[in-house]
């Protein structure tokens, strides 16, 4: 028999996005938090640089400059009047994690301090503007300690270490979720009015990533097996400087700060390719450009990474060069980016104070997702029909306000303003509904079903292969570069090693903390959301900000200036949708 | 390179009490013992059971006992815990009931961070302009070294008046306490050095240097402890 739970409001995740919307659900109604994981070990802790927000603290600064540098940072597939919805709130929103305890770092008077970052911008002069809020290099840690103790001071209920296995979603309407319990294998049915997925992303579909092991896109991928699409799964950010080899992030900050990249002829050979912003272009140009030297022989040594350099001597020597006037040294550099300075040391035995760093773009951040309208509402198809009860925020979501390119430190202020908005509208929803009649046995027969076929399977598949397969082939055919051929041979890939799956055995037959079988079950989610990222990527015949394709090198406005849905239903559909844009005018994206 | 991991196993739906197993693997030296852990459970043995997530020793999740030291799994190379041929033992962090090999019951030690207020209380109206409270750099500075703490617990389990009494709030719920005693624009500082001079409180610390030792976050965290036990000793925050 399984145990059964009501709420009013249940938020699956416990990050930024799940913690924000938990705060302002549980002030308004019984709410609950799942989490797979303790809520502080979720990836919001390990975002670095920075929150964004216009609050002119430094310099002259506009949320409609936010907003602008948002859109054309996205390459114009942003939803325009979500971004402005975003930027605008992102003021509050920033202030009102002040207002928690979150300890910023301060400007000489007192006020939150800001700092440079990649593609923002003054909208007169087109130089870098400080508009980063930050706190060292740890910002996000800040944030989800934060969040994380004033739920503790208001009392939040949490099931930690509950894998959520199944939404229940009957007619167009969602009604809660089936989750398993780690500790005891026991499953357990939720019954809720409201459900908010915030569960981040699910970068470990890529070998070289920076995400977090636990970022499998379980969630999306119930959302697909339950009939529902995920819109715009082609594109998802490389982020430039993943440490080599490991894709452990090292902060945009550092060239917020001032750090280059070299190639191997010691060239900053950003400020050939963007003149005004060089080493602070977005981070899809960055990672193209970084790629296409190494391409052309200009790797250092002859190899697949190039150096961000971060010596003091050298950013003084570019500030200079740029007729910047200000001069760092090692103890500025190691207060304000002590967490990347450490990673480097620990996991490369280099000291960037004293040695340039081997980097190479990481698979980083996810800008499509389940996807939903302005108040996080989940869409169940291209029309904005919404599925009633059923929510999403952060970046698991598609609004969408990162478009074809998420600009660095949008992803905190889009969990922190969209996971507000979402905490407060699916109260005010389960405020005026009632519960609607669930079968409870027969969803936790259905979510357990799923993983009694894995925990039963006696195939000679190992799940870690299939892992490791589908890894290899997403990163070298659906990375940064991509063609038709190459798309399509991942797809072939991504099936065989679907068939596969299907004949796996795990070692531990168990139910307690049975984690052979949860990494199996997620395997599951990965190669579902290998393939349709895959499948939308081949779709989308042009290049638009994350997404190149080298047989379609330009952006097709005419063709192409839409999202897309994608839908698996036995097979799987396509449709799109238009995007929706307000005062900003598509236009060539040069820096 | 090759190693050996020396495992304390326990299942609890087979085993009366732990075991050790041993694994030999290949692995690069630098490496991280998770990576070797992950080759075990991935190639070897699927039943092996541990957390993890982040994998650079952000998240938390995977403190254990390496060679006998309390580390982050994913923030120690193997070339630092072992030579070539070399055995690398891992067990589960101490004074915590364990569930299943190397994973252990948390909510004892979250008990405890709960119970110190680990949160910032300031009553005052907010500024009537809409904007952030001031705090100046230094008074920012203050208190800096423990706003970093990932709450992984390698800290408190490494601490022997912890192992001789689970009831002490032990190091990390102090580094939470210290962390709003000393923010300038806390106010309760007063009932949380009332739970810190219980019994079971600051006062269980035998200023043993484990639990500094310990972090892999680098916070000094006896001296943390120390300016809490001054703050009660002489009623003034500083």
């Amino acid at each position: 028999m399984p145990q059964y739970h009501q709420f009013d409001a249940l938020v699956v995740g416990a990050g930024g996005a799940g913690l924000m919307a938990a705060l302002h659900a549980s002030q308004r109604v019984k709410t609950a938090v799942i989490s797979k994981l303790y809520p502080t070990r979720s990836h919001t802790g390990t975002a670095q640089g920075g929150i964004s927000a216009a609050l002119g603290n430094l310099e002259e600064d506009h949320w409609e400059w936010h907003a602008y540098d948002t859109i054309k940072g996205g390459d114009f597939l942003c939803d325009q009047d979500a971004v402005e919805i975003m930027c605008r709130e992102a003021i509050d929103a920033v202030i009102e994690l002040e207002h928690m305890g979150l300890p910023f770092d301060r400007t000489p008077d007192g006020r939150i301090s800001q700092r440079r970052f990649g593609g923002h911008t003054n909208n007169i002069t087109k130089k870098p503007v400080m508009r980063a809020c930050h706190a060292a290099d740890r910002t996000g840690h800040m944030i989800l300690q934060t969040l994380y103790q004033q739920c503790i001071k208001q009392n939040v209920t949490f099931f930690d270490e509950f894998q959520v296995i199944d939404l229940l979603v009957d007619d167009g309407k969602c009604n809660g979720v089936v989750a398993v319990q780690l500790a005891t294998g026991e499953v357990h049915v939720f019954h809720s009015k409201a459900t908010l997925i915030a569960t981040g992303g699910f970068g470990k579909m890529w070998k070289v990533t920076s995400n977090a092991h636990s970022l499998t896109g379980d969630l999306p991928a119930a959302v697909l097996r339950r009939g529902l699409p995920l819109e715009d799964m082609e594109f998802f950010q490389f982020h430039p400087t993943g440490v080599y080899k490991l894709g452990i992030l090292l902060s945009e900050a550092a060239r917020g700060e001032g750090a280059v990249f070299i190639n191997g002829k010691g060239e900053r050979f950003m400020a050939r390719y963007m003149p005004t912003l060089k080493d602070l272009a977005p981070r899809d140009i960055c990672s193209r450009y970084i790629y296409k030297e190494i391409r052309e022989g200009r790797g250092v040594d002859g190899k697949d990474y190039v150096y961000l350099d971060f010596r003091p001597e050298v950013i003084n020597r570019y500030f200079e060069e740029d007729g910047n006037p200000k001069r760092i040294d090692a103890h500025y550099l190691e207060t304000r980016l002590p967490d990347i300075i450490e990673f480097a040391r620990v996991y490369q035995g280099i000291d960037p104070i004293t040695q340039p760093v081997p980097i190479q773009p990481t698979a980083h951040y996810a800008m499509g997702g389940i996807p939903t309208n302005n108040d996080t509402e989940v869409l169940a198809d291209e029309t904005g029909r919404v599925v009633e009860g059923l929510y999403a925020a952060g970046e698991v979501a598609c609004v969408s306000v990162h478009g074809a390119n998420r600009l660095g430190t949008n992803s905190l202020v889009d969990l922190v303003v969209f996971g507000k908005r979402g905490g407060i509208r699916m109260a005010e929803y389960a405020k005026q509904a009632s519960f609607r009649p669930i079968n409870k046995d027969a969803a936790a027969a259905q979510a357990s079903a799923q993983l009694e076929r894995i925990r039963n399977s006696n195939g000679n598949e190992r799940p870690h292969a299939i892992r490791k397969e589908m890894q290899e082939v997403m990163d070298e055919h659906v990375g940064v570069y991509r063609t038709g051929a190459g798309l399509e041979e991942a797809l072939d890939k991504i099936h065989e090693l679907q068939e596969r799956y299907k004949h796996i055995r795990i070692d531990d037959k168990g139910y307690k903390w049975n984690t052979d079988l949860m990494e199996a079950w997620e395997l599951g989610n990965l190669l579902d959301l290998a393939e349709v990222t895959a499948y939308s990527a081949l779709w989308r015949c042009e290049s638009r900000g994350g997404h190149f394709r080298e047989d379609y090198p330009n952006r097709d406005d005419v063709n192409f200036l839409k999202h897309s849905m994608v839908w698996k239903n036995g097979k799987l559909e396509i449709k799109s949708k238009p995007v929706r844009i307000t005062r900003y005018q598509p236009e060539e994206r040069k820096y | 390179m090759k190693v050996t991991l020396k495992i304390k196993r326990f299942n609890p739906e087979v085993d009366k009490k732990p075991h050790w197993e041993s694994y030999t693997v290949e692995v690069e030296p630098t490496d991280r013992v998770l990576d070797a852990l992950h080759e075990v459970k991935w190639t070897q043995d699927g039943t092996l059971a541990l957390r993890r997530s982040c994998a650079h020793g952000i998240c938390g999740s995977d403190a254990m006992r390496i060679n006998g030291r309390n580390m982050l799994a994913c923030k120690t190379l193997v070339k630092d815990v072992a030579q070539e041929g070399g055995t690398i033992t891992v067990e589960p962090i101490l004074g915590l009931p364990v569930l299943k090999d190397l994973i252990v019951d948390m909510e004892p030690f979250f008990a405890h961070y709960r119970a110190v207020m680990p949160y910032l209380v300031n009553n005052d109206p907010l500024p009537a302009n809409g904007r952030e409270r001031l705090q100046s750099p230094a008074d920012r500075a203050r208190y800096d070294d423990t706003t970093k703490c990932i709450l992984c617990a390698c800290c408190t389990t490494s601490c022997p008046s912890f192992w001789a009494r689970g009831e002490y709030v032990g190091p990390a719920a102090i580094v939470q306490a210290h962390r709003f005693i000393f923010d300038s624009r806390d106010q309760a500082a007063e009932e949380r050095l009332r739970i810190l001079s219980e019994p079971d409180g600051v006062w269980r610390c035998r200023t043993v240097f484990n639990c500094t030792e310990a972090c892999p976050r680098g916070i000094q965290v006896t001296k943390a402890i120390g300016e809490v036990k001054e703050v009660l000793r002489t009623g003034v925050i500083q």
